[in-house]
């Protein structure tokens, strides 16, 4: 090793590293520096008896203390249950007319509801309850089932031709497949449907359309195809559709019949989280 | 690429740079080794034993302004969260509350929600920049007088001093062997130390929490465990780092003086020792003459006050806080032997350079930096008062939905949704109207308020409520907005006072 450089101005020897001229000195590092080194590292000691820290070959070392955040997570879990539960237990008591006056109720059924749809229902109706054709739009004010409180309440709790013996159903016959019309009546009355909601249509296809349509379908959509709740038939005359309001759209739903899906959420959400759903999705602006 | 050396001048090259010299010959023949014995006296350890520092209680102008600044501080300090403000029934009435659980902050007059914590961003920023200023201006006067380990190892000292004496005593009775009289001045010592700890980090969570109930929770043993834990961390930390680390924390863990050499200039005022006067130094003897020597008598009183332990006549360095206390000692000797004031004084680099040619420079205080340190105050300032001055009591935020962006109802109309949130920053219940102008035919409806017509929304005291609000208007009246976006206002009325807060938003349909 060659002789330390001493330094000419503070007489301090350098380390020998150089940067632009500038030399750096080897001054000593303050002992207690080095205490600080020797407690941290009893410290890590004694971290790894009483803490969880080596790994095993199956499990880990557990350390004396008991300490896991698995625990910590339940616990945490527990406490948010316990502190959601003042206003859980009220909503149990509660109608839903009642959660829905009261601001409190109100304002954490929101927040439920909106976790709970997040987690449960966006997949179909979409984030903001916006639907996609095949999955009805919350927002609006169409309801197949009836847009009250208890009729939102009901479908989340049966669901709809979802198995559940209570379960909302009903069948539109499959028009053409199963050959109850020929085509140029599907036709005929495709173009009556269309102009129900003012769409476009051949004047004298909708006038013959009309008698097939009163033949056929006003038994469940009404003379005048407003639709009935009761049997949860669509009003055809709102211009909004469930399933595309195009020429063709309407052809194959009359065609092939329509039959949307929804689980019945009885026995998978509790019935408080079923509330406030029914709450939230009340709240969305539709409800009636 | 390097071109190609030649084999024998690549070898030479090697060996140079290898050893840092070419290899010599101790006889013809045998080769001078380049080795030295592990132990020899110039391997220096690699660790450094602390000197202790015994500084020496000096008298004089700084150290009067060190005593008012250390009971100013420490009083604001320890008495700032006793300061009652009043708020009316419904909020804290302590000046200075930093409220986690309801997030807020109360200084005085102002109240920061967390949405306007830019005051407190501005604040810091201020703090920065008269930092630089006073740096600039007069060097390391945060590190000298106000920094916080500076005051409390100001008063760890004088502690020290009342049990045990000034620096002679102390270092006597440091090298005495343990007796009785030993025993009870350092347990008193430290007793002492440890009372200040523990009141600094009862102050300090003061801050947090309503200063007489917390109080009252302390002497009954029943408050938050947190406020322990705190009172601990700090006492813990001010019994350590001002009563046993003291200058260690200024040379080894502070960060600030290493960025702090970089703010001064030739221009600044620093402590320093006039080289051209005091030298050559040495002792001076009664009735000897004062020609062809320096003014410094070499009586080391500038060390020995010193509380970081080093000698001003060194020259500027990183250990030196610049507390002026050296220039009191200095001062005061100067007085007994008959010397003009200011061997050691605050002075310039730039003057410091021409005086002993016998010539002063004049002091330049309006130099670019400060200017542009002065200037950058003066506008966060502005900004700060503006905002400040702007502040409004109800302020009311419009977030409008984009998922989805309108809905489309069953007679064609187009409904839009809105949460409006309302804040109500007056001390006392607020009641409001909401509604909304320039949208003709419109319907609003808030969620909770369906069957009323204009319902009357209360708001708490120093709170705020989100409503969920409809607008629904007709489409024929949506047809010439071509784009498919209608402007609008919401208009929140205050029924307390009926002053009116508008928001502009907009309204989208789809376009044409």
């Amino acid at each position: 090793m060659a002789k330390p450089e001493i330094d000419s101005v503070t007489g301090v020897e350098t380390t020998g590293h150089e940067w632009d001229g500038i030399k750096e000195l080897n001054k000593p590092l303050p002992k207690w520096w080095l205490w600080v080194l020797y407690a941290s590292i009893i410290w890590s000691v004694a971290y790894w008896i009483a803490m969880p820290s080596w790994p095993l070959i199956a499990d880990y070392t557990r350390g004396v203390l008991g300490y896991s955040q698995r625990t910590v997570v339940a616990k945490s879990l527990e406490d948010a249950r316990a502190a959601q539960s003042r206003f859980l237990d009220r909503i149990a008591a509660a109608d839903l007319a009642g959660i829905k006056a009261d601001p409190e109720l109100l304002q954490f059924s929101l927040a439920g509801g909106a976790a709970a749809f997040g987690d449960n229902c966006a997949p179909c109706h979409g984030r903001g309850a916006q639907g996609a054709i095949g999955y009805p739009n919350l927002n609006d004010d169409v309801w197949l089932w009836g847009g009250t409180l208890d009729d939102i309440h009901k479908t989340l709790n049966v669901g709809i031709r979802s198995g559940h013996p209570d379960t909302r159903d009903n069948a539109m016959p499959a028009f053409g497949r199963d050959q109850i019309l020929e085509p140029a009546q599907i036709s005929d009355v495709t173009d009556y449907v269309l102009s129900l909601s003012g769409g476009e249509a051949n004047a004298e296809a909708a006038a013959r359309g009309k008698e097939i349509f009163a033949e056929q379908c006003a038994a469940c959509h009404g003379e005048d195809g407003k639709g009935n709740i009761e049997l949860g038939s669509p009003n055809l005359t709102d211009g909004l559709w469930l399933y595309g309001g195009s020429r063709n759209e309407i052809a194959d739903s009359i065609r092939n019949s329509r039959a949307g899906v929804m689980p019945a959420w009885e026995g998978r959400l509790s019935p408080e989280t079923i509330k406030q759903l029914a709450v939230f999705v009340h709240s969305l602006g539709g409800g009636q | 690429m390097r071109a190609r050396t030649e084999p024998d001048e690549f070898m030479a090259v090697t060996a140079t740079q290898h050893t840092g010299r070419t290899a010599s010959e101790a006889a013809p023949g045998v080769e001078q080794l380049d080795v030295a014995a592990v132990n020899a006296p110039e391997t220096r350890s690699l660790y450094a034993a602390r000197e202790k520092v015994y500084a020496k209680r000096a008298y004089g102008t700084y150290r009067t302004i060190k005593w008012i600044v250390m009971a100013v501080t420490l009083g604001i300090y320890y008495l700032l969260p006793w300061l009652r403000w009043d708020r009316g029934p419904y909020l804290a009435d302590q000046a200075v509350l930093i409220d986690f659980p309801n997030r807020r902050f109360f200084f005085f007059f102002l109240e920061i929600w967390p949405q306007e914590f830019y005051f407190v961003t501005g604040l810091l920023i201020l703090a920065a920049l008269a930092l630089f200023l006073v740096t600039a201006l007069a060097g390391r006067v945060w590190c000298g007088y106000t920094c916080p380990q500076t005051v409390w190892t100001d008063l760890m000292i004088a502690v020290e001093r009342f049990w045990q004496g000034d620096r002679n005593a102390r270092m006597r009775l440091d090298k005495a062997p343990w007796s009785f009289n030993k025993v009870w001045r350092k347990t008193a010592t430290h007793v002492t130390w440890l009372a200040i700890s523990v009141a600094t980090g009862g102050a300090f969570v003061f801050y947090f929490r309503d200063a007489p109930t917390l109080m009252g929770e302390f002497l009954s043993f029943d408050a938050p465990a947190i406020a322990y834990i705190f009172v601990g961390i700090f006492a813990a930390t001010t019994y350590l780092l001002g009563g046993i680390a003291r200058e260690q924390v200024c040379i080894y863990m502070c960060p600030w003086p290493r960025i702090q050499g970089a703010m001064f200039d030739h221009y600044s005022l620093l402590v320093s020792y006039r080289t051209w006067r005091g030298e050559p130094r040495g002792a001076h003897k009664k009735g000897e003459s004062w020609d062809g020597r320096g003014d410094c008598i070499d009586c080391k009183q500038c060390v020995a006050v010193c509380p970081t332990g080093i000698d001003i006549r060194d020259g500027a360095q990183l250990e030196c806080i610049q507390c002026a206390l050296c220039i009191d000692a200095c001062n005061s000797i100067m007085d007994r032997i008959g010397r003009p004031r200011g061997l050691i004084d605050y002075d310039t680099i730039d003057n410091l350079e021409v005086a002993s040619e016998g010539k002063t420079s004049t002091l330049k205080l309006l130099r670019p930096r400060v200017l542009l340190y002065v200037g950058l105050i003066l506008l966060v300032s502005l900004i700060m008062l503006v905002a400040l001055l702007n502040r409004t009591v109800l302020e009311v935020n419009i977030l409008r939905d984009r998922n989805p962006l309108f809905v489309e109802l069953s007679d064609g109309s187009i409904r839009n949704g809105y949460t409006v949130k309302i804040l109500n920053k007056l001390h006392k219940p607020g009641r409001f109207h909401v509604g909304i102008e320039g949208m003709k035919d419109a319907t609003v409806k808030i969620v909770g308020f369906e069957k009323e017509k204009n319902p009357v929304i209360s708001v708490l005291p120093d709170d705020l409520r989100a409503l969920r609000v409809f607008v629904t208007v007709p489409r024929k009246n949506l047809e010439t907005a071509k784009s498919g976006v209608t402007d609008f206002e919401f208009t929140v009325t205050d029924l307390n006072n009926d002053s009116t807060v508008r928001n502009d938003t907009t309204f989208r349909s789809p376009g044409r």
